[in-house]
């Protein structure tokens, strides 16, 4: 069995997001950027049914600007047999990746598609779900566990009040959440093992989709800034406060 | 793994080597180890860069897409700041060589993020995320590569579910190109006695900011220094430079030879932001990154035996700062290019293992040399005689020489380390900060993207744990709390009567102050999980 893992390239989660001053989007002139830690776990999910011996290839495949290679050149690291990097220059929106996704499906047949469940630059949390629609194929979103059984998918998804189990037939759609695993760091020697993997370029005109913009971005704001707290002195003069605001 | 050369430390000295070495002869196997989370993460600068070495490096840098030829110098101001004024000193006190004429400013990081691609181009490996940990040697003493440290270490020492041992790096010459104080030079400085016959080496700590200011107010290319308010138990002055894309890079440095425990660099930073001159520049403006590192102020007379068997220092790891110039970059990079010149003409002799030099030789004879030893007293003398007399002293110096009537003498440094009792020195308040021009240590900390790994072990290593708590706190009020820019050290408990000294670990900037500036020399710094640390972004 195959498995694709898609996988973006984003802002660090260490750094810190700062707005263009004309206020069109983030500013992400050299700022570290990094795989998306959702993408990372689904990596390693990945790469660990591959040890286990449940999946013979692990593909790994970016959408986006030349840069993208840095993070399939990590996903290599991490263990993935070979990449795609789908080349756009523009931003592409989840429903176009989902279509990408699709099409590139079609050609390599994988068991199991294993996504993170959102990007953290734009937290669309989309892609995954759109992807199983446009394919017709079940999902188990947000998971803790999956555990591949035969020619289905045990998933346990995270959910409000605790966990739900769903048994997928596969091929299926999995998305990550953050307890599913704890990835590994990519060692140096596999590192430069990467480097000498097979990496493929393609373009969505090529697998036949239109990632033209469905949405327009009207503004991009930074949250506002809290204001500064107050100290009472004792719990009677918390619950005045709390009456005052007409909270209590 | 087996290289031809192990450069640790992707800065300018580290990646001029890479190359250079590349450019003598594409089949040499360079490796390049950078503990910061990608290249230029951890480079803190100015900057201010004379392309001098540049130049020589890459002579069509300009027309390549670097970084630097954005924003040429076009206007070069030195104030003399008075509590409330200033004086502007005039161009014709100061030697034409301190004017500025040539120079670019902009970010050293991103000089770097570009120095890297030339390299990787070239066929040069760069591993950043991998900190040198250990060094190696053969069964001669000559060093014979250095091991990355473990990864997936818990606090206890213990190894977690993602424990990754490092990797022995085996080399016939390993460059080192850490920086200033860096930990394994410091090793090896000591293991060979590099420093047998130099001046003890001494340091400042520079703080730095990145904002964006009003529009209307960004001259891009002025570049201003101050020296004078707010410093008066220190030496060391304040930088404004114009930079591109709206923004100004802002800092200060301040002499680490400092005896008053009560000081605070980073106060003293914060309240010269708030001088009339400097705040005027930043109001409706946004801080947008914060940063500090010790910077080599030693000179000439401190540079170090830069060979040993197996390995060379190049860049600030022997310390080729140009104190009055306040620029070390073109310097360290012209020193990385004669090690990497020594280094591929040994290798084509099938050489290995032994000490390189040829490159020491060429070193102490090329335009850094020439340079360096024209300042060499600049430092001395106003660490002796304080900023009005000690500079004006500077500035005779340095006419004398450029003039060519330069006595042969050369002052001598005293050690950074020691500190006045606390009771004994004149006790210094800080203003509180006011958040919009001046701000406190954990805000700021928090704008350099500084993280590491929670679960680790201590990374700042005390000789004596008691140390702090029984001798430090009573003599000096525990110094570290005041000199970390970081808000790393901490001591609580005081009210109770119960105080302890706290390491906040995470919060370190890896500027290397407290290794320095520690009374007993207790407390030493070792490099964390590799990846850690600060994330600078074009600082």
């Amino acid at each position: 069995m195959k498995i694709l893992v898609p996988v973006k390239r984003v802002i660090d989660y260490n750094a810190k997001p700062r707005l263009k001053p004309d206020g069109s989007g983030v500013d992400l002139s050299n700022v570290k950027m990094s795989l998306n830690p959702f993408d990372e776990i689904a990596v390693e999910e990945a790469v660990r049914l591959k040890e286990k011996g449940v999946a013979a290839e692990v593909i790994v495949l970016s959408v986006g600007p030349a840069k993208a290679v840095e993070v399939l050149r990590t996903a290599l690291a991490m263990g993935a047999d070979r990449a795609i990097h789908v080349q756009s220059d523009e931003a592409v929106e989840p429903l176009a990746v989902a279509k990408i996704l699709k099409a590139v499906a079609g050609e390599e047949q994988p068991g199991l598609i294993i996504l993170g469940k959102q990007a953290i630059d734009d937290d669309c949390n989309q892609t995954g779900q759109m992807l199983a629609g446009l394919m017709g194929r079940p999902q188990g979103t947000f998971a803790s566990q999956v555990v591949v059984d035969g020619d289905s998918v045990l998933v346990t998804r995270e959910i409000d009040g605790g966990l739900e189990t769903v048994k997928l037939a596969l091929p299926a759609i999995v998305t990550t959440d953050l307890r599913l695993n704890e990835p590994r760091y990519a060692s140096l020697p596999n590192i430069m093992k990467a480097k000498s993997k097979p990496l493929a370029t393609r373009t969505p005109a090529d697998l036949g989709v239109d990632v033209t913009p469905r949405l327009a971005t009207v503004k991009v704001a930074e949250p506002p800034v809290r204001g500064a707290g107050i100290k009472v002195a004792d719990a009677d003069a918390l619950a005045a406060k709390l009456k005052d605001m007409g909270v209590a | 793994m087996e290289y031809d050369v192990v450069i640790v430390g992707g800065g300018p000295a580290g990646l001029s080597a890479a190359i250079r070495l590349k450019q003598q002869d594409a089949g040499i196997r360079v490796c390049v180890l950078e503990k910061g989370s990608e290249i230029g993460a951890h480079i803190l600068s100015g900057a201010v860069v004379d392309p001098r070495a540049l130049d020589e490096l890459i002579p069509d840098w300009r027309e390549r897409d670097c970084p630097l030829a954005a924003v040429p110098v076009t206007d070069n101001r030195h104030w003399f700041l008075t509590k409330n004024g200033k004086f502007s000193v005039p161009h014709w006190l100061t030697p034409g060589w301190m004017h500025n004429k040539g120079t670019y400013t902009g970010s050293l990081g991103n000089l770097c993020r570009w120095l890297a691609a030339q390299a990787e181009e070239l066929g040069v490996e760069i591993f950043p995320g991998f900190a040198a940990a250990e060094m190696l040697y053969d069964e001669h003493g000559a060093v014979r590569g250095v091991a990355t440290g473990d990864m997936g270490v818990g606090r206890d020492g213990q190894p977690k579910d993602d424990y990754q041992p490092g990797m022995e790096l085996h080399a016939r010459y390993t460059l080192f190109a850490e920086g200033a104080r860096g930990h394994l030079t410091k090793q090896v400085i000591a293991h060979h006695a590099l420093d047998a016959a130099s001046q003890p080496q001494v340091y400042g700590l520079g703080l730095k900011e990145l904002w964006d200011i009003a529009p209307h107010k960004h001259q891009p290319g002025l570049v201003i220094h101050t020296q004078g308010w707010p410093l008066s138990d220190a030496y060391g002055g304040g930088f404004l430079y114009h930079q591109a894309d709206g923004q100004v890079a802002l800092g200060f440095v301040v002499g680490l030879g400092y005896r008053n425990p009560h000081l605070s660099p980073f106060g003293e930073f914060q309240r010269w932001k708030q001088h009339p001159e400097i705040r005027r520049c930043l109001e409706g403006g946004k801080r947008i990154s914060y940063g500090a590192r010790v910077i080599n102020e030693g000179g000439w007379q401190s540079v170090p035996k830069l060979t040993f068997p197996g390995g060379a220092l190049v860049g600030c790891a022997a310390g080729f700062v140009n104190v009055p110039r306040i620029k070390g970059s073109h310097t360290a990079m012209k020193s990385g290019m004669l090690a990497a010149e020594a280094a591929a003409a040994a290798l084509s002799a099938g050489r290995g293992g032994d000490a390189l030099d040829g490159y020491e030789a060429a070193l102490r004879s090329s335009w850094v040399a020439k340079e360096l030893r024209m300042v060499r007293n600049v430092q001395p003398l106003i660490a002796r005689f304080g900023a009005i007399l000690g500079t004006a002293l500077a500035g005779v110096e340095m006419w004398m020489r450029t003039l060519g009537m330069g006595l042969p003498y050369t002052l001598a440094h005293h050690s950074d380390r020691g500190l006045s009792r606390k009771d004994a020195a004149r006790p210094i308040t800080y203003p509180a900060p006011d958040g919009v021009i001046s701000f406190d240590r954990l805000s700021s900390v928090f704008v350099s993207n500084t993280n590491h790994e929670e679960d680790q072990p201590v990374h700042l290593h005390l000789a004596d744990p008691a140390l702090p708590i029984d001798r430090n706190l009573p003599l000096y009020g525990e110094p570290a709390r005041l000199y970390c820019p970081a808000g790393v050290y901490e001591v609580t408990g005081q009210e109770e009567g119960d105080p302890r000294f706290v390491i906040n670990p995470q919060n370190c900037l890896h500027c290397k102050t407290c290794d320095i500036k520690d009374p007993a020399a207790n407390i030493t710094w070792v490099t964390p999980e590799g990846g850690g640390g600060p994330n600078y972004p074009n600082m």
